[in-house]
């Protein structure tokens, strides 16, 4: 049987406020345990929640950059369950009126073709602690530093068809949030997190078959290995004749496996209920005009102001856009250094980001700066550097081994462009080689290459392309 | 609509309540006669009326974003049944 794949896509994202969406108390990552939980976020008797306005305003730009409706009043609710990095019993969290409903996003597949993704909402709900399992032989230690941190969950409506589509769209969300500047987006930190709700049906059929939620994939590989096991899985249930169960699994990144956390099962039975702690959240129509206002250039805007002004094809401008920072960086070298925009898009996304992905390095904190990078481009397009040298340059430049100009003057990389030179170069290549000049005067247009070859070894690599192409190719006439 | 024991015990459940068998017979009793008291409500027209969220007619006030709290792990941890190298400490729980 042909299977069809369903996927919706749950996103936790972490607001980057100062401090907690109910209370004063820091967000900051990596303090020490329980130094930034206070009475609130413990839940201690007498408490009351204030909500945090930055929170707010970054929930409702969220819902603009997506297109949605932010709406001007919503209400939280509390979501009842229990678990100990949970102090109060519930989570407050927005159930039948959130902040954000009916948005849509548009994603550019591998094949170059464009998909419109519905989300259906996102809301606002404050994140749980920490529980550590490893450290006590009895107990669980319990840190709840995280308690409190704020978060919009985005929920997808179920209009993915593959990991591709999914890994895409989560991707999309991701560089959207850090366009806007209410996330850091930082995956291994946990700011950013996904679960997925996985089905399959028939090809044709209309009825969703029954999900299963797989859950805390915090990363783009997991999302995309977690859900291609969970579709292999559940075609191997169907085939033999068995039905899916719906439950929450989890994604194991060290066996590379799902499994189910039956554990959970019967919890889900939350008893939401408007919380009577917190009043609706009113934002009029101008307040939420000004935030609008204030939204930033967008990838997608971005993506056609660089193909315009750029004249960079989809690729590029698809490539470059995804993250604000090297796009950023990309208009650094054009413009400051009035580079070509074709030769720095190669480089960023060339050399660039295979030299910082090796290394695991951010690009706001490459070795080789945007300042850096338009001085060795501009000794590419005056001729003093060849492509090819120049890649040697960036990577001594990476060492810290100095400028380009202090790099070409130290190894003496700088091009031969004097034609006497280089003349005196081919001239002995094909003193030397007399077979191949028989070999190519019969016709056998090949050996060409063969003396481009021969010149650049004896330069070193350093004499110019086109120079050697041209007096080599008047000298064999 | 009515309440079974069956439901009161689901709830007792799920809101970690310890009841005693005699009394789940009187627990549905009395929750079926609250549910039928809010049925009541079903009869009157709402069309209109947008539900409401809190009985008070105000709206949520919002604070500034600003860190005010100050670091109080030790007095918390004081009153806390079992609290070591700075954390919570509660039973076993295994996923």
């Amino acid at each position: 049987m042909q299977w069809e794949t369903v996927i919706g896509l749950e996103i936790h994202v972490q607001l980057a406020t100062q401090s907690k969406i109910f209370s004063g108390a820091s967000t900051a990552y990596g303090a020490e345990p329980n130094t930034q939980a206070c009475a609130v976020d413990l839940g201690l008797p007498g408490v009351l929640p204030v909500l945090n306005k930055e929170a707010v305003k970054m929930a409702a730009m969220f819902g603009f950059a997506v297109d949605a409706t932010v709406a001007e009043r919503s209400v939280f609710a509390r979501k009842n369950y229990f678990y100990p990095d949970s102090p109060k019993g519930y989570q407050i969290s927005q159930f039948e009126l959130p902040i954000v409903e009916h948005g849509k996003l548009e994603i550019v597949l591998n094949n170059g073709e464009c998909k419109t993704i519905g989300i259906t909402r996102a809301h606002l709900e404050e994140d749980a602690g920490k529980s550590l399992h490893e450290e006590f032989p009895d107990s669980t230690g319990i840190d709840l530093n995280r308690c409190g941190t704020p978060l919009i969950e985005i929920v997808s409506e179920p209009d993915m068809r593959s990991a591709e589509e999914a890994v895409a769209y989560m991707k999309k969300i991701h560089s959207i949030v850090r366009y806007l500047g209410i996330s850091d987006g930082n995956m291994q930190e946990g700011s950013f997190r996904c679960d997925a709700n996985v089905s399959m049906r028939p090809k044709g059929q209309k009825e969703f078959g029954t999900r299963t939620e797989t859950k805390n994939l915090n990363s783009f590989r997991f999302v995309e290995r977690a859900i291609n096991h969970e579709i292999e899985r559940q075609i191997d249930v169907l085939e033999d004749g068995g039905e899916v169960v719906q439950e929450t699994r989890l994604y194991d990144a060290n066996k590379d496996e799902t499994r189910s956390m039956r554990s959970k099962e019967e919890a889900n039975d939350y008893r939401y209920f408007p919380d009577p702690d917190l009043l609706p959240v009113v934002i009029n129509s101008e307040e939420l005009e000004a935030i609008k206002k204030e939204l930033p250039e967008l990838p997608a805007a971005k993506n056609a102001r660089f193909k315009q002004s750029y004249e960079l094809n989809d690729y590029d401008a698809e490539n470059l856009v995804m993250d604000k920072d090297t796009a950023d960086y990309f208009e650094n070298i054009v413009n400051v250094g009035n580079v070509k925009a074709k030769l720095a898009a190669n480089w960023v996304l060339g050399e660039l980001t295979a030299a910082l992905n090796q290394h695991d390095i951010e690009i706001m904190n490459s070795p080789v700066s945007a300042k850096m990078m338009s001085e060795l481009l501009i000794r590419i397009e005056d001729n003093t550097l060849s492509n090819k040298i120049a890649k040697e340059v960036f990577h001594a430049m990476w060492a810290g081994e100095g400028s380009v100009d202090e790099i070409i003057e130290a190894k003496g990389l700088k091009q031969i462009t004097d034609s006497s030179e280089i003349e005196a170069l081919v001239d002995q290549v094909i003193a030397d080689n007399p077979e191949q000049v028989e070999q190519y005067k019969s016709g056998k247009d090949k050996v060409f290459g063969f003396f481009v070859g021969q010149v650049m070894k004896l330069s070193k690599g350093k004499a110019n392309p086109q120079q050697v192409n041209e007096l080599l190719k008047a000298k064999l006439q | 609509m009515s309440i079974t024991p069956e439901e009161v015990l689901k709830i007792a459940n799920l809101a970690r309540l310890q009841i005693k068998p005699d009394e789940v017979e009187q627990y549905a009793k009395d929750l079926s006669n609250i549910i039928h008291l809010v049925e009541q409500m079903n009869a009157v027209d709402t069309k209109d009326i947008q539900p409401m969220a809190h009985p008070l007619d105000a709206t949520q006030r919002l604070r500034e974003d600003e860190v005010k709290e100050e670091n109080q792990r030790e007095k918390f941890q004081t009153i806390a049944p079992a609290a070591e190298q700075g954390l919570y400490l509660v039973p076993k729980v295994i996923e």
